[in-house]
């Protein structure tokens, strides 16, 4: 089957119920959408299909109805998205593990709400679990990024 | 110091216990230092200048050898040898080294021996000699107990220091210049003339000397990294998604495998492949002790495989049933089972002998670690050589154990130590590099990669203990008068040291830590630990023996103040004694201005404990919504001697209140049919965002020595919530997790 990721176009040959999270991560190898809980508890595979947030474990690959970007499609190292850049200036992460899960859960909510609000914020990030506790942290990040995302 | 040497040498050395014959024969075999792992494995044109710090013509690597697991371990570790070094963070590479005796862990040893952290006196400190060097004597190489900081604070910086005035003697060398003259600034020697030399410039001359060990450490006023906000050395990989982490590691022609062992940690009767051996992708099915494995061509394949595998498992290792292990806990309490009576202030009985008695129950859960990334080990035996990649904060004991297991020596075992996602003492085991090790075994040539599901990790689990803790108390004049608390749990240091084959005599501190060495005058005061006998396996859980101690020791102290009829924060502020404790209470009522009326439906709970050396105050804020509690803030006063990274610092202390209140809310294991009955995220929850308070957090730095911060926030934590919701409900919650007696927004 095609899958569109990042931009470039590939031809994988799986099963058709075998989640999106695992062919990206062992069969195309793109290693920053994280394993975590593999039942939509965790966020830490979250990945955005025609810009919406998924969780990439509970999205079979025969389902998948549009381009994929994942974290590494969002921005680089060399060219942060405004998001990212946020979470560098707070120091988000400790163990970083969840971080790219809950920098797609954020980027999808300020694409569709430039300016949330405190309640907004709870609501779209809730599902994204930190184990290491770094929610103030995450919070200042969104807000952050969105008055950076509107200054644009 | 050559005193305690000279008994040592005497008194010791033969046919004493195991720990303290190994101890003294550990201390006097290896007061050389032990080689310098570095020298045997340098190519040609670099030099080692010590374990720490290695240059060569293209580069800058310092070797940080406390593992990572989140905690900003590597990057407080460079920045410590940077800041003697005189080279900036971007300009280095971290690498966390190959595991070696050369490591040891000094300040574990602190925490080991039975003296109290404020306990400055010849005993105490002549004893912490002898662990420690029974710590270099195991090589224990070890992360854990908040003991990065403390124990990397004088070594790395010397090593930076040592590096740097060697360096500039090879400059002197080179150049003719006098060494008196030459600065270094950012990876470079500075010559008179302006001129610089790079430091990788004067690595071939370095090697050839020898090292300059003469130096004298910066005095603090002067530090250009170390106490400044710095930017961890990882953020911008963490933000990027390109952070490699032990579960994202690949090698070519690498396999991937799942495994299932017994749920009940017994013994597997048998099992029928024959379903999975015919599933796209797999490779092989494999038996590994008291389970099986599937070997498949990708991860998912591997646990679809090993979930389709019918089982037959053998009869749980310990009581099947949760109510049992409660009531082992329950008939604990006897003279026979008693551990420790390390305090014993006063006399407790003559003081409740005709006072009123207040007395009270308290227990806390089995629970789980569930770092983020489920564990995972890459394995390749070949007949003269195993590599292992695996996130791990026991890499000598992985070390030995693969030695073992492949009938190779150790220094045939290669452990490469990988970026880990969290452990909270997780990784202090190493199930999964013996299992992943028997399975390469079969498949010898070929990488394996053992990756569990998240629900074989959580089932697989070596818990936090579980345990129950007994209060009988008397006020007397508005003012706590006798406090007489028994502690009843397993060994934690037995079941996690026994699983690595290593004697554990004498009582076991962890079953009193975080309550008997609290620095509080109560006139007639007792702390009594009694052991448990071993039921389910234990692990070190964040904070370990303290927190479920720090509870129960905080939490009746509450009780009996309010029954005094006293401030919660005025009481504990007069029975505290030591100085730095107190100002962490003193610190913590300004912050949250204590005494000031929070609001309808709101109170403040105010906890206290000191554990790992590191005096924690906190206080809690709660609002009861209509029947349900929702934490509204959190204040911390900790007590650290020095903070190395004030960002780093309060990043860690915020999610370390997190975890402890989490926890304390919502979640627990529980065993039936002679397994955890928790199996992933939804039914061993921790907090979310939504309920996540705001956190304000200050280090003070009135102590003497430097402490390390992983735990300490968490033991006062969980008190600091049933204090608060006792003083915004008047109930008291004496048993976690709390939404079992309480709703939480
Ligand atoms: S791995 Fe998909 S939500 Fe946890
Ligand atoms: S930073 Fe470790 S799980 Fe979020």
């Amino acid at each position: 089957m095609k899958l569109t990721v990042n931009g470039t176009a590939h031809e994988v040959d799986v099963e058709d119920d075998m989640p999106l999270l695992w062919v990206l991560r062992d069969e195309l190898n793109i290693k920053g959408v994280k394993y975590g809980c593999g039942v939509a508890q965790c966020g830490a595979c979250t990945v955005h299909i025609d810009g919406e947030a998924v969780r990439s474990c509970q999205t079979a690959a025969a389902d998948v109805w549009g381009e994929v970007t994942t974290i590494e499609g969002l921005g680089t190292p060399d060219a942060m998205h405004a998001v990212q850049q946020a979470w560098v200036d707070h120091q988000v992460a400790q163990c970083g593990y969840c971080q790219s899960g809950q920098m797609m859960q954020a980027a999808a909510l300020l694409a569709e709400n430039p300016a949330p609000t405190d309640t907004d914020i709870d609501i779209a990030m809730n599902g994204n679990l930190c184990r290491c506790g770094t929610y103030n942290r995450i919070r200042a990040a969104v807000k952050t990024a969105a008055t950076k995302l509107q200054e644009a | 110091m050559s005193r305690i040497g000279k008994i040592a040498r005497r008194t010791f050395l033969v046919g004493s216990a195991a720990v303290v014959g190994g101890v003294a024969f550990g201390y006097y075999a290896y007061k050389r230092p032990p080689a310098n792992p570095l020298l045997t494995d340098l190519d040609e044109g670099e030099a080692a200048l010590t374990p720490y710090v290695k240059i060569d013509n293209s580069g800058i690597t310092l070797i940080t050898p406390r593992a990572d697991s989140g905690q900003g371990a590597y990057h407080v570790q460079a920045a410590l040898i940077a800041e003697e070094l005189d080279v900036e963070l971007d300009q280095v590479t971290v690498d966390p080294g190959m595991p070696d005796p050369a490591y040891y862990n000094t300040a574990l040893s602190a925490e080991a021996a039975p003296f109290r952290s404020t306990d400055d006196g010849f005993a105490a400190n002549s004893t912490r000699g002898i662990m420690d060097a029974m710590m270099k004597f195991l090589g224990m190489q070890i992360t854990g107990g908040s003991t990065t900081v403390p124990d990397s604070f004088e070594k790395l910086r010397l090593a930076g220091a040592v590096a740097r005035e060697t360096l500039k003697a090879a400059a002197a060398k080179k150049t003719g210049a006098d060494i008196a003259d030459l600065t270094t600034e950012k990876g470079a020697v500075i010559l008179p003339g302006g001129g610089t030399l790079a430091y990788t410039e004067l690595a071939a001359t370095a090697a050839t000397m020898d090292p300059v060990n003469d130096v004298t450490l910066r005095d603090p006023s002067t530090w250009r990294l170390v106490g400044k906000e710095m930017e961890r050395v990882d953020i911008v990989a963490k933000s990027t998604g390109t952070q490699a982490y032990g579960i994202d590691f690949e090698i070519d022609g690498m396999v991937h495998a799942s495994v299932r062992t017994s749920p009940c940690r017994g013994m597997m009767n048998g099992f029928d492949a024959e379903a999975a051996r015919q599933m796209r992708g797999v490779i092989d099915i494999v038996q590994v002790k008291d389970g099986v494995a599937a070997v498949a061509d990708n991860t998912w394949r591997a646990i679809q495989a090993v979930n389709a595998i019918d089982v037959d498992w053998g009869p749980a290792a310990y009581p099947s049933e949760q109510a049992e292990h409660w009531q082992a806990l329950s008939d604990s309490f006897n003279a026979d089972q008693q551990d420790s009576q390390f305090r014993d202030d006063g006399d407790v009985e003559a003081a409740l002998d005709g006072a009123e008695a207040i007395t009270a129950e308290y227990r806390a859960p089995y629970l789980a670690h569930a770092p983020l990334e489920p564990i995972s080990a890459v394995v390749q035996v070949t007949d003269d050589r195993v590599d292992v990649w695996t996130g791990t904060q026991i890499p000598r004991f992985v070390q030995t154990n693969v030695a073992k297991l492949t009938g190779l020596d150790t220094d045939q075992v290669f452990v490469h130590v990988l970026m880990m996602g969290g452990s909270f003492g997780h990784r202090l085991e190493d199930r999964v590099v013996r299992e992943a090790t028997e399975i390469a075994m079969q498949m010898k040539g070929t990488p394996v990669k053992l990756t569990y599901s998240r629900e074989e990790d959580t089932i697989q689990n070596d818990t936090r203990q579980i345990a129950m803790a007994r209060g009988r108390g008397a006020v007397k004049d508005g003012k706590v008068d006798a406090y007489d608390l028994g502690i009843a749990m397993p060994s934690v240091v037995a079941s996690q040291m026994g699983r690595q084959g290593l004697p554990t005599p004498g009582p076991d501190l962890q079953i009193v830590a975080g309550a008997w060495e609290q620095p509080m005058q109560i006139p007639n005061y007792r702390v009594t630990g009694y052991r448990a006998p071993e039921l389910a396996p234990i692990s070190s859980w964040r904070s370990v023996g303290a927190s479920t101690n720090g509870f129960f020791h905080d939490v009746f102290l509450d009780e009996l103040i309010h029954a005094a009829g006293a401030d919660p924060m005025e009481e504990r502020l007069r029975l505290c004694w030591h100085d730095p404790s107190h100002k962490t209470l003193e610190a913590v009522a300004e912050m949250s201005n204590w005494g000031s009326d929070p609001g309808p439906n709101k109170g403040r709970g105010v906890a206290f404990c000191m554990s790992f050396g590191v005096p924690t105050a906190e206080v809690v804020e709660v609002t009861n919504q209509n029947g349900a509690i929702r934490i509204d803030k959190v204040w911390v006063a900790v007590e650290v001697g020095r903070v190395i990274d004030p960002v780093n610092f309060d990043n860690m202390v915020q999610g370390g209140i997190v975890w402890a209140l989490g926890h304390a809310m919502n979640s627990e294991i529980t065993i039936a049919d002679g397994m955890a009955e928790q199996r992933n995220y939804f039914d061993f929850e921790g907090m979310r965002l939504s309920q996540a308070p705001d956190i304000f957090v200050k280090g003070l730095e009135n102590g003497d020595t430097v402490r390390g911060m992983g735990e300490p926030m968490v033991p006062p934590a969980a008190a600091a919530l049933s204090n608060a919701i006792f003083a915004a409900t008047g109930q008291r919650i004496r048993k976690m997790p709390m939404n079992r007696h309480i709703d939480f927004v």
